[in-house]
């Protein structure tokens, strides 16, 4: 059996008072990694390449023989491997502390028709959920609504900020609508069989949708008087937000599609998409991209191949459909240091592993509109990057030793490395 | 005792039934004493007798003989029945006829009431063996009709509200009669349940697992306090013991439900008559050594409406072939040999009993086996066989009259006499006219053509070939017409007294009004268009498989002799990893591993490339299970996992589909001391106690925290509420424990003389799990969260001199990890959760390294039934935080749960001896893209990775052709039901049942 090296092999005894780790200084030093397999994110790598880190952005990469410039900084990363960082889609962290207890729920807002929501507002960049998916590579995250059928605008932020405005990378990005179930999960409490029933409502309730759309078109700036939640929608009718629609029924995903072409909405990204595998035709046919269920989630119906779930990547990327997953399911803030776990148990099932990390890197930053600046290694991005002592989407392997966010190098250290520490320690007084 | 005076009134009494001793008022008083006969009947007295041509003769309500050649007395009234059938009348066991249900319990409010608010009863409000049936009885004439009309000349009825549910009344289904002569018997059964009364709030028992515990101790309690145990008085408790020789029904719910209740039974030793679910079909062999009978309903599901493909997709295989194959269930019990009854009760509409009773004969069910379930059974289970269920003296005059013998396609009842009192359900009219006829109206000639069959009529009239519109009605042996003439502007009014078919004459008006005579001439009879429906062959149901859903086994797998070869195995012991290994196995046991092994007859599986380890053992799970939280009470010791076991559910099958062999069910954590847990294999198509790990030691769940503090919802109603209150609770149940075994102590060791003349303790199914911990017999495993309660519970158990066997889920265990280690305590934790909720803020993925490296043994567990089939890939995450080895990462979810639950001497290794739980990976076990191929459970095959994809093809394959079927059958005007989508529930450690 090959032994794992551990990076992280001795314990340091200092504890900063606060539980937050603190925001990395800017870029002042150029750094060269050298040495290392770059994994690009558009599904190529490099076999002992190196990559220059200039003023926060990526300046020059190649194989290690054919770097040019010089640096202040170098890093031997010889044997390790280097990723973009990776970007958590349809994520709510940072909005949420703790779930059980109310007062930390940012993300929870009542009404139907909530467009001017926007969750960037009530973002908690120190938040000690967020800090602890850096040492897991995911450096970048679209933090969205989930309440209302129209829930409100999400933003996509960088994990390594002393507040909202500072982790902002891209406001208010997306428009997010949670089309109407139709079905509904019977409750046993009162005295239903935990079955599905049709959900009644759902005609009316896609009518209101209706109703709802017509009547924000109708926005003008030329009167005296501002509808705020109409005037949220503009960005999307004019195609500069996108529009997220969140479904996983098969009917769910092909009146909402339709639907929202109609409405000359046309920049639409699938999130769920459950029974995407059973209109595949209809996706590529209207080119819609897939923030695809996390693969950690089990199988909707009774009769479904038990592995389903482990096997949507693949189906859907063997149709040509972009996608990336969704982390958003049961425990799903605290799960999404897990995104990369998800991008290889879809590997291990029938993805290539490079088209995995593709997943989770490029097409996230492509799907959420972020690709002039995250998702590969290319010169001219952003120099978000992680170096990985192996195979970052093996639990094994995902072992960080250096992280990067717009060049700035980031502590690896959380709420939880220190506990560790400590309590190792503690024990090794005796 | 409420019979209502008025009903005297209303009981018009012709013939008068001698009510000797009661004066009467209306009339004068000499009553007359005459026989009735049924004659030439073909007579079926009881289901295995036939008389071709037969007379009964019955007095008043009861018959005086039954035979060939039967003397009839000059004073009888005779009744010529030549060319009917007759049987006996049925016997419905299951109803509420006539007992108004209870009232719910209407309080509102946010605390749950824990309590019982009777005075002088038993403890719980669910336990109403102090009902009687009587108390609200009222004869219902509507329902009345309605089951008479189905054939049934009784029913015995009882109030559906409550666990025991006291007793039922048995009823004469006569109308014509008062109280004082149908009312046959007021204490007829006993009746139970598991399900609680809506009259009361009290919460216990809060789930399946609690209402068996709850039925126990209540079997117990009555036996201790007839023995004159009890210092109070339990008004319950004395009912039950009078009424305990009563014959018991239960009704169970579903499918598990039978099996528990009968397994109830059994324990006692009352037996039971259970309702059926409909699905026994399932599981039969297994239901037959429970010996108890059962009432099975004929509500056979309808199909579903499939127009709808998008909603036809979300209906479960196992939905489509319950409407498939629930018409032979009847069939299939017969042949099983289990002693069984119908019962209407489930049937939207009545009507259709006899046609779903005909349904089940079709689809196997042996006549006669389903005239005594009608008839004999029922009489038989309620103990009144004297009294009907055949045709025998001196039974009561119960019968049914046919128009041909009773399962035939078109054999009606039509006529149901009760008690000597005639029924008629189907009043044929005194003259056939069929036909065709010439109609002379106004001097002109019609066609009439005239139908009419029971009391229905229809005439269709025609001017030579332009049909006229016609209305025609036939009541009381008069026929009218009401005839629309051509222009459409006028009507002509007829009627006619009907004498003889061949020849219709009466009076009316013509289109013009005038007053008319006129006639209508026989001509010839209609031929019956109506060709015989061709007998359809006898259905065939698609195979039953097992378990019953898309993903069973058609036949039960059997353990294979197997011989893997080249494999790389884990085995978990001194040798470590071995390289290009063999791995035999026979008989379910691990017999050899090495090099170049030979294994004659075993088959040969090339695991070249491939990982071979030890199964997946899961210490913490919910699935598999009914319920998994008791939570009516601060402590539920008395309840078992092992009682709510459901074998059907589908998470066992994801369970093996990533590796898991054995699986710990724990209770909830509902309440400081919760229920006992049940070991499991995951052995896929077996029944319930077929998972059960046999030999398994026994283990307790115990809770801290948040969850038993019912901290994260609106409860304030149930102590304790902080952390000291849990304490004390562990304090106090042990402490009454340690009393308790005391007491047991001293009485057993008392001497015989002594013994008989002394009253034994109470028996207290909560001490005696107890006691068990006590007594180093049963095993804790602690939910737990944070090192103070950690620690506190330890402290406790020391006190008492126990030692806890694992503290589970145990996020801040690495606080105190030396003193988990001192304690002897094994920590089964989650790889990475927090955050959800407050005492998990300090959780932290190292948490397992930390123990680890601190001696305590640790486990990764899931609590959760998406995480159990990945467990492999928890284990990895040992060695990502906090750098654990690889073979002692994967030991976190083998070797180490398998000692923590006691059970490392039969598996959790690859060890020559060991039970062959084997799973087979496609690469290393804890890297990210492994794959279980293979999983073995003691030499079976309960999963293969390419038998799993070939089974969703043939899964699509039975659907498309129960979809077709489903399609001729709306088609062929049957009636469907809505999709229900069936989705498996879920179960965590927070599910409130």
């Amino acid at each position: 059996m090959k032994k794992i090296i551990y990076l992280l092999s001795a314990f340091y005894l200092s504890f900063v008072a606060t539980a937050q780790q603190t925001p990395a200084p800017i870029q002042s030093e150029s750094i060269l990694i050298q040495g290392a397999t770059l994994h690009i994110g558009d599904g190529t790598i490099i076999e002992n390449g190196s990559l220059g880190l200039e003023n926060g952005k990526i300046v020059e990469i190649g194989s290690s023989t054919s770097i040019t410039n010089n640096y202040t900084t170098q890093i031997d990363a010889t044997g390790q491997h280097v990723y973009p960082g990776f970007i958590a889609t349809n994520s709510t962290v940072g909005m949420v502390e703790i779930d059980a207890i109310r007062p930390t729920n940012d993300l929870n807002e009542i009404g139907t028709f909530l467009p001017n929501i926007r969750t960037i507002i009530a973002y908690n960049a120190e938040s000690k959920v967020v800090e602890s998916l850096r040492p897991n590579g995911i450096l970048t995250a679209q933090i969205v609504p989930t309440r209302g059928r129209i829930a409100g605008s999400s933003t996509v932020v960088q994990l390594d900020a002393w507040n909202w405005e500072d982790a902002a990378i891209k406001t208010d990005e997306g428009m997010h609508i949670y089309w109407p179930r139709s079905y509904r999960r019977g409750n046993p409490t009162k005295g239903e069989d935990p079955l599905l029933y049709d959900q009644k409502n759902y005609d009316k309730q896609v009518l209101e949708l209706d109703a709802y759309l017509k009547e924000a078109k109708t926005f003008t700036t030329a009167t005296d008087k501002k509808h705020l939640p109409h005037a949220a929608l503009q960005a999307s009718f004019n195609g500069k937000q996108q529009v997220y629609l969140h479904a996983k029924e098969k009917r769910q995903i092909l009146d909402g599609i339709v639907f929202l072409q109609k409405h000359g909405l046309n920049n639409i990204v699938l999130v769920g998409g459950d029974d995407a595998h059973l209109i595949l035709p209809f996706l590529k046919k209207n080119d819609i991209p897939v923030i695809v269920s996390r693969p950690h989630r089990l199988p909707n119906t009774a009769d479904e191949d038990v592995k389903l779930p482990f096997k949507m990547a693949k189906l859907l990327m063997d149709a040509g459909l972009i996608i990336t997953i969704d982390v958003s399911g049961r425990m799903e803030r605290m799960n999404t240091r897990n995104l990369p776990f998800y991008a290889g148990t879809f590997a291990a099932y029938g993805v290539d592993k490079e088209k995995a990390v593709q997943m989770i890197t490029l097409n996230a930053a492509k799907i959420l509109s972020v690709e002039d600046k995250l998702g590969s290694l290319t010169v001219g991005k952003d120099a978000t990057l992680f170096i990985a002592i192996g195979d970052a989407l093996d639990m094994r392997t995902n072992q960080l030793s250096h992280a990067f966010i717009q060049g700035r190098a980031i502590l690896l250290e959380t709420h939880q490395t220190e506990l560790w520490k400590r309590y190792m320690e503690k024990f090794s007084r005796k | 005792m409420k019979i209502r005076l008025l009903l005297l009134f209303f009981a018009v009494s012709i013939i008068g039934f001698s009510q000797d001793y009661f004066p009467t008022n209306t009339s004068v008083k000499t009553s007359a004493s005459h026989y009735q006969a049924i004659t030439n009947a073909t007579l079926h007295p009881a289901p295995n007798q036939q008389i071709n041509v037969g007379t009964i003769l019955f007095k008043n309500s009861t018959i005086v003989a039954v035979g060939e050649n039967i003397r009839i007395p000059e004073n009888t009234l005779i009744h010529d029945y030549s060319g009917k059938h007759i049987y006996a009348s049925f016997v419905e066991l299951h109803s509420n006829f006539g007992i108004k249900s209870g009232v719910a319990d209407g309080r509102r409010g946010r605390s749950t009431q824990y309590d019982t608010k009777r005075e002088g009863y038993y403890w719980n409000d669910h336990i109403l063996s102090d009902y009687n049936g009587i108390i609200d009885y009222s004869y219902d004439k509507a329902t009345a009709k309605q089951l008479r009309n189905a054939g049934f000349g009784v029913v015995n009825s009882h109030r559906t509200e409550g666990i025991h549910r006291g007793t039922s009344v048995f009823v004469a289904l006569n109308d014509n009669d008062n109280d004082a002569i149908r009312l046959l018997d007021e204490r007829a059964a006993q009746h139970l349940s598991f399900t609680k009364s809506k009259q009361s709030a009290q919460y216990y028992p809060g789930s399946i697992m609690g209402a068996m515990a709850l039925l126990r101790q209540f079997f117990h309690d009555a036996d201790w306090y007839k023995k004159g145990g009890a210092s109070n008085k339990d008004l319950a408790i004395e009912a039950f013991n009078v009424n305990k020789k009563l014959p018991a029904f239960f009704e169970a719910r579903n499918k598990l439900d039978v099996a528990r209740a009968a397994k109830i039974g059994k324990e006692f030793g009352i037996p039971l008559t259970i309702t059926a679910s409909g699905k026994e079909y399932e599981h039969i062999e297994n239901l037959k050594a429970l010996n108890a009978a059962l009432l099975v309903p004929v509500n056979f599901p309808n199909g579903y409406d499939v127009t709808d493909p998008v909603s036809t997709q979300k209906i479960a295989l196992s939905d489509m072939r319950y409407w498939n194959q629930a018409p032979m269930n009847p069939a299939v019990i017969a042949k099983g040999g289990i002693p069984f009854a119908f019962t209407s009760n489930g049937l939207s509409k009545k009507t259709t009993f006899l046609a779903n009773v005909k349904k089940a004969v079709k689809y196997g069910l042996d006549k006669e086996k389903a005239l005594a379930a009608l008839t004999t059974t029922p009489a038989r289970l309620l103990g009144k066989q004297a009294i009907v269920g055949q045709l025998k003296k001196p039974a009561m005059a119960n019968f049914i009259v046919t128009n041909g013998p009773l399962f035939d396609a078109s054999s009606k009842i039509e006529e149901n006499w009760v008690q000597g009192r005639q029924y008629k359900i189907i009043t044929s009219p005194e003259v056939t006219f069929d036909g065709k006829y010439t109609l002379m109206l106004d001097g002109k000639e019609l066609s009439l053509v005239i139908k009419n069959s029971d009391s229905k009529i229809a005439a269709t009239v025609k001017k030579d070939s332009i049909k006229l519109s016609t209305k025609a009605t036939y009541k009381s042996g008069w026929m009218s017409l009401q005839i629309q003439n051509e222009a459409k502007d006028a009507y002509a009014q007829l009627s006619a007294k009907i004498s003889e078919a061949s020849h219709i004459e009466g009076e009316g008006t013509s289109f013009d009004g005038n007053s008319i005579r006129w006639m209508a001439h026989f001509n010839e009879a209609t031929k019956d268009k109506k060709k015989t429906k061709k007998e359809s062959n006898q259905p065939s149901p698609v195979a039953v498989t097992y378990p019953n859903n898309g993903f069973g086994f058609s036949s039960l797998p059997t353990a294979q002799n197997t011989l893997f070869k080249n494999a790389t195995v884990w085995t978990n012991e001194a040798e470590g990893i071995l390289e290009n290994a063999d791995v035999w196995v026979e008989n379910g046991k691990i017999k050899a591993v090495g090099q170049n092994l030979t294994a004659p007859g075993a088959i040969e599986i090339d695991a070249t490339g491939k990982h071979l380890t030890s199964g997946v053992i899961d210490e913490h799970s919910h699935i598999g299970a009914s319920s998994i939280n008791e939570g009516g009470h601060n402590s539920s010791a008395e309840v078992t996992i092992e009682d709510v076991i459901n074998p059907d559910d589908i998470n066992l099958y994801h369970n093996l589909s990533g590796g898991v062999t054995t699986l710990q069910i724990l209770h909830g954590s509902a309440n400081p001391i919760g229920g006992r847990s049940a070991i499991i294999k995951p052995r896929w198509g077996e029944d319930a106690d077929g998972l059960l790990y046999k030999g398994a030691a026994p283990f307790i769940k115990f809770a801290l925290g948040e969850n038993v503090k019912q901290s994260n919802w609106s409860s304030y109603a149930r102590f304790p509420q902080t952390r000291m209150g849990v304490e004390q609770v562990f304090v106090d149940y042990f402490q009454r424990a340690k009393e308790y075994q005391t007491a047991w102590k001293k009485y057993n060791t008392l001497g015989r003389k002594t013994k008989a003349k002394t009253l034994a303790p109470r028996y207290d199914l909560e001490m005696e799990t107890l006691v068990e911990i006590l007594e180093g017999k049963r095993f804790i495993s602690c939910h737990s969260y944070v090192q103070s309660e950690i620690n506190m519970l330890m402290k406790v158990a020391e006190r008492f001199g126990v030692t806890i066997n694992t503290f589970t889920h145990i996020l801040e265990g690495y606080k105190v990890a030396d003193k988990m280690k001192e304690h002897g305590v094994g920590g089964s934790t989650f790889s990475d959760w927090w955050a959800y909720k407050f005492e998990v803020n300090d959780a932290i993925p190292y948490n397992g390294a930390i123990m680890h490296s601190q001696g305590v043994t640790v486990a990764f567990n899931s609590d959760d039934s998406e995480m159990s089939r990945r467990l492999n890939q928890e284990a990895a995450k040992a060695v990502k935080y906090g750098g654990v080895s690889e073979e002692d990462a994967w030991k976190f979810v083998t070797l180490n749960p398998a000692k923590l639950m006691h059970i490392d001497d039969q598996v959790g290794s690859v060890k020559v001896g060991k039970s062959a739980d084997l799973v087979l990976w496609n690469n290393h076990p804890m890297s990210i893209y492994a794959v279980a191929e293979k999983t073995m459970i003691e030499g079976v095959f309960y999963y293969e990775l390419d038998r799993a994809t070939a089974h969703v093809e043939k899964i699509q394959q039975e659907r498309n052709q129960l979809i077709q079927q489903m399609v001729e059958a709306k088609n062929g005007g049957a009636p469907t039901q809505k999709t229900p989508k069936k989705q498996a529930r879920e179960f965590h450690c927070e599910t409130l049942d």
